[in-house]
């Protein structure tokens, strides 16, 4: 037989049942004591890593966002700073100009008034004026009269110069 | 400049030691012929292929140094039941083979045990009744090789589980994470696809058992020196293993590509299915036969190397000898990574062809 030809080509039972009894033993050992803690806690360790990595992308991105977001904010904050300023600068201006315009007003204000309290014055001091000027003509005119009309009959003269001066309708 | 007289050295070296040794040959030569009783029975002739058998087959006790051997148990089972008993009794006190008896008249013959006559010579009717399971020198060796993979791995295992996930790998287990990740990344995964887990357990034992075997047979003495992953028992026993397993876990797609080849005409079919039913065995048995003949290979050309000394029979041999040796051992420590990777990738692509998924089945039909 072929086999026989060379002895290192034929497999020895013994071996064979040895090997057979000894692999499956090694197998079952190190299955459940060796692979399966081994391949677990090298798939769990990779497993962290990446999930360590997504979680660092993540925040990368959102540390991005926020920066970006601080950023729009920062800008609108600034724009909404010039904004104001610019209202500020108007509500002044305006309050200014207000308070120019009130003042120029006023003083108009004040000047009319001034001016009709001059008139007013004016006037009563004419008024007045006349009204003294008024009495001492009287006054003139009954010393006057008073020395023209002494006597009786000039009285009666007069008196009816005066009716007859008077129309009854 | 020293590497050119370091080169011219060497090659002065060789010429001078291939001078001496036709020399030193052709001397033995002359008296041998002209004296042969002077040989007598004590110097008997050198026979290279006999020593280097010797070396590679297995053996009932496991050689220690000069004449120390560590006897086996030998355990035998034939007609008239079990018997077990040291390999020590197989042997005289010159370390010749000597006749035990037991159930049967027991002696061993060419080192493996037989059933002999009364007179000595072999009885192959009652030999062929005797079922040997002795724990042989390649047992003992596979069980040491198994007690180191038990203590190494179950070590690493148990500091996976105390260290916890957390923590980086430390000593033993850094050492051994690499070439578990190895065997996951570059042989399970790319051979298997997405179903590698469950495979993992089997590709990783086979993968160190042969790898430690592998190593253990480089070492020339005690735990080593055995030729376990050479010896076509193992390696037949690992392939069997890897039949089941691939066998087993074939799919429906495996099975129809074996026996109805789709896409095919009827007569193409028929005449592909014994084809495809032969490569159903021939891939394990390549695997046996790749594993055997490497490590065989090796082990054959680092002995014909030292034999080499003892064929001229001149010390100086030993120049050209151990050098060339040496680098023949690193090429087989190459050698002894190589096949168990080879051996694991095989599995590994075998049980991904069996357990592959066709999803163009479809536009066949």
């Amino acid at each position: 037989m072929l086999l026989e030809i060379n002895p290192l080509v034929l497999p020895d039972i013994g071996l064979v049942f040895w090997n057979t009894i000894a692999f499956i033993v090694l197998f079952f050992v190190l299955r459940a004591f060796a692979w399966k803690p081994m391949l677990k806690a090298i798939h769990d360790r990779e497993q962290g890593i990446e999930d360590a990595l997504s979680k660092a992308d993540k925040m990368k991105a959102d540390i991005a966002a926020m920066q970006s977001e601080n950023e729009a904010l920062l800008a609108k904050a600034r724009e909404e700073r010039a904004q104001m300023i610019k209202e500020a600068k108007e509500t002044a201006d305006k309050m200014v100009a207000d308070a120019k315009d009130k003042a120029k007003s006023e003083y108009d204000r004040i000047v009319a008034d001034a001016q009709v309290a001059i008139n007013q014055q004016k006037n009563a001091a004419l008024t007045d004026v006349k009204n003294q000027v008024g009495s001492l003509v009287v006054e003139v005119a009954e010393k006057v009269l008073r020395k023209e009309l002494a006597n009786k009959s000039e009285q009666e003269n007069y008196i009816k110069q005066l009716a007859e001066g008077v129309k009854l309708n | 400049m020293a590497r050119m007289s370091v080169k011219s050295l060497l090659v002065a070296t060789f010429s001078v030691f291939t001078m001496l040794f036709s020399t030193v040959s052709y001397a033995n030569d002359t008296p041998q012929h002209g004296t042969p009783a002077a040989e007598g029975h004590g110097a008997k002739e050198f026979d290279v292929t006999e020593t280097i058998l010797e070396h590679i087959k297995d053996d009932h006790s496991w050689h220690l140094w000069g004449h120390t051997t560590l006897p086996l148990p030998v355990i035998l089972y034939s007609d008239k039941g079990l018997e077990v008993f040291s390999s020590a009794k197989l042997m005289d006190e010159h370390h010749e083979p000597a006749v035990y008896a037991g159930n049967y008249n027991y002696k061993t013959i060419e080192g493996k045990v037989k059933v002999v006559k009364a007179d000595g010579s072999l009885d192959k009717e009652a030999s062929a009744k005797v079922w040997d399971f002795s724990i042989t020198k390649n047992v003992a060796s596979l069980f040491v090789s198994i007690a180191i993979l038990l203590l190494v791995f179950l070590t690493v295992g148990g500091a996976y589980r105390k260290r916890g996930v957390k923590s980086a790998p430390k000593g033993l287990q850094s050492f051994m994470e690499p070439i578990v990740l190895f065997v996951r990344d570059e042989v399970a995964k790319p051979n298997i696809g997405h179903k590698y887990a469950k495979y993992m357990p089997f590709l990783l034992t086979i993968f160190f058992l042969i790898l430690i075997n592998n190593f253990l047979g480089l070492i020339p003495f005690f735990p080593g020196g055995a030729n376990v992953s050479g010896n076509i028992a193992f390696t037949m026993t690992l392939a069997v293993f890897v039949f089941i397993v691939v066998n087993i876990n074939g799919n429906k797609s495996y099975w129809e590509h074996i026996f109805w080849m789709p896409g095919m005409h009827w007569s193409m079919k028929a005449f592909l299915a014994p084809i495809e039913l032969i490569g159903v065995f021939t891939k394990p048995i390549s695997l046996m036969i790749r594993l055997f003949a490497n490590i065989t290979a090796g082990h054959i050309l680092v002995l014909s190397l030292i034999c080499l000394i003892f064929i001229f029979k001149t010390v100086f041999a030993s120049a050209i000898a151990v050098p060339f040796a040496v680098f023949i051992g690193l090429i087989e420590l190459l050698v002894a990574f190589l096949q168990a990777y080879i051996f694991t990738m095989l599995s590994a692509m075998y049980i991904g062809m069996a357990t592959e998924e066709h999803h163009h089945e479809a536009a066949h039909h």
